[in-house]
């Protein structure tokens, strides 16, 4: 379980994020949902430590993320994986060195081992024999899962993905998605999702947090999200016309 | 206005010379930024480097109008200003231009694409991942890219003098052997190796802070190439000034 509590981030004048608690669950997908600008990503990089908030604290499993050093915070970013919404693969490397990357840094296993997890990964998300391709000749989908083959290598205890679904097709994002949940499930991980995309909140959503100008404004499930009276919410929520459509029917 | 990106410059400096996590992962790195650092820019060195010599050589000759000066003095003075200035000082501009532009645009891209956050969640030192093997790579072959340049420097100097009849190959033979002082390649390999420092870890600076987009880049590239050219300039007073 990830706790984070009273968490502030500023940049110069801008208060990004005014004092933010919640708790994600462990074998859950936890989504942390908002507009544009609202402090999403720029919460999920305080809870990886990417950057560093001004106030609160970040708690994993009963560890205090934000109070240790750069060397203590090495074991807990061992078992982070993290899916970024570029992808972020190594552009000078192919697939299989891409996933065995971490491995290789942390782990003192033969490279059989280490070719077999990468195999293992690969075939997981639907790649099997993409070994020797580089991230330059993979499809925006392929990347995705190249990307959550390399997050789920090390066997992290928590993951973390950034707009899963950005620039993807909705048939490509729903298998994306569905891959996510099946992940969590599998592995028990924490898994935090940041989106705005409404086919994740409604399809994966399990406990959603929707932040608006920075404060946390809303918490429930994929069920409870439809039928709340949060106007901020709705309008978030309903903008779109289908959703509108789909919310007169 | 220095202080804030000389602290951050020095800060990254500590980052990078943190111990590794693993050395057989550096080595590797290690060697292949030497192939690219090094095998990549023979060409460039051996090709500026003939034409140097070969100007210098007939520029003295040009110069040399009285005949109370033999003429092995054309040996002479490129030897000398091959090994003091020429080769360290012009190869490391050059160099600057090729390899400090291309670490910055590396390390700048792999900022904005979050390859480098990657590496981070990974728990990888960043710093010391991408940029340490660079330095070290910088700082064992551009020296021995500057002996080569000294080594070229001279043949065109000798081909160029000899060919135009500037000077006869006996006298120029003389000219390089006369009075030559060791300490002058001292000097030369000390330049070399705080000019290589120079360019990997300005530019690596310059691309590891870049933030937005392909047009950061650029500027981030551009500004390492200006930036270690003109620390090179002024090192390579400092360390004239202190040690001749």
């Amino acid at each position: 379980m990830i706790e984070i509590k009273n968490i502030h981030k500023t940049f110069g004048e801008n208060h990004v994020l005014q004092g933010i608690s919640a708790e994600f669950a462990e074998g859950k997908c936890n989504l942390i949902i908002g507009g544009s600008g609202s402090g999403k990503t720029t919460l999920l990089k305080c809870m990886v430590g990417l950057h560093e908030p001004e106030e609160g604290s970040v708690i994993y499993d009963g560890r205090n993320f934000t109070r240790m050093n750069f060397a203590t915070r090495i074991e807990i970013r061992t078992e982070i994986g993290m899916l970024f919404q570029g992808s972020a693969l190594f552009d000078s490397m192919n697939v299989e060195d891409n996933i065995i990357f971490p491995i290789n840094m942390f782990t003192h296993q033969s490279h059989k081992e280490k070719l077999d997890r990468a195999n293992f990964c690969l075939e997981r998300v639907n790649l099997a024999g993409k070994n020797k391709l580089f991230p330059a000749e993979l499809s925006g989908g392929m990347k995705k899962r190249v990307g959550i083959a390399r997050a789920i290598a090390m066997n992290p205890k928590y993951l973390f993905v950034d707009e899963p679904n950005s620039g993807l097709d909705p048939k490509t994002a729903i298998v994306i998605d569905d891959l996510i949940q099946e992940l969590t499930k599998e592995y028990n991980t924490t898994t935090v999702v940041v989106t705005h995309d409404m086919n994740s909140v409604m399809g994966i959503g399990e406990n959603i947090i929707f932040l608006h100008e920075g404060k946390k404004w809303w918490e429930g499930t994929n069920k409870e999200i439809s039928s709340t009276d949060n106007k901020e919410l709705n309008d978030f929520v309903f903008a779109s016309k289908f959703m509108q459509a789909l919310q007169k029917k | 206005m220095i202080f804030h990106p000389l602290g951050k410059y020095i800060l990254l400096l500590k980052a990078v010379f943190r111990r590794p996590e693993k050395w057989n992962i550096y080595r590797k790195e290690i060697f292949h930024e030497m192939v690219s650092i090094g095998v990549g820019s023979l060409g460039i060195i051996a090709i500026i480097s003939v034409f140097l010599g070969a100007v210098t050589t007939v520029q003295t000759a040009f110069q040399l109008v009285s005949d109370f000066i033999p003429k092995s003095v054309i040996g002479m003075i490129l030897r000398d200003s091959s090994i003091l200035e020429l080769s360290p000082t012009i190869s490391a501009v050059v160099l600057a231009g090729k390899v400090g532009s291309s670490v910055a645009s590396q390390i700048g891209t792999m900022r904005v694409t979050e390859q480098i956050d990657a590496l981070e969640i990974m728990g990888i030192n960043s710093p010391g991942y991408l940029i340490l093997p660079k330095i070290i790579a910088a700082i064992t072959t551009i020296p021995l890219l500057v002996i080569i340049s000294i080594g070229l420097s001279i043949t065109g100097g000798f081909f160029a003098g000899t060919a135009s009849g500037a000077v006869t190959q006996q006298d120029f033979i003389t000219g390089l052997t006369t009075d030559f002082n060791p300490f002058t390649l001292t000097v030369c390999m000390v330049k070399a190796v705080i000019f290589a420092f120079i360019i990997t870890s300005v530019s690596a600076y310059q691309g590891f802070y870049t933030s937005g987009g392909a047009l950061e880049v650029g500027q981030s590239s551009t500004k390492a190439v200006v930036i270690s050219c003109i620390a090179i300039l002024f090192s390579d007073y400092v360390i004239a000034q202190l040690l001749l």
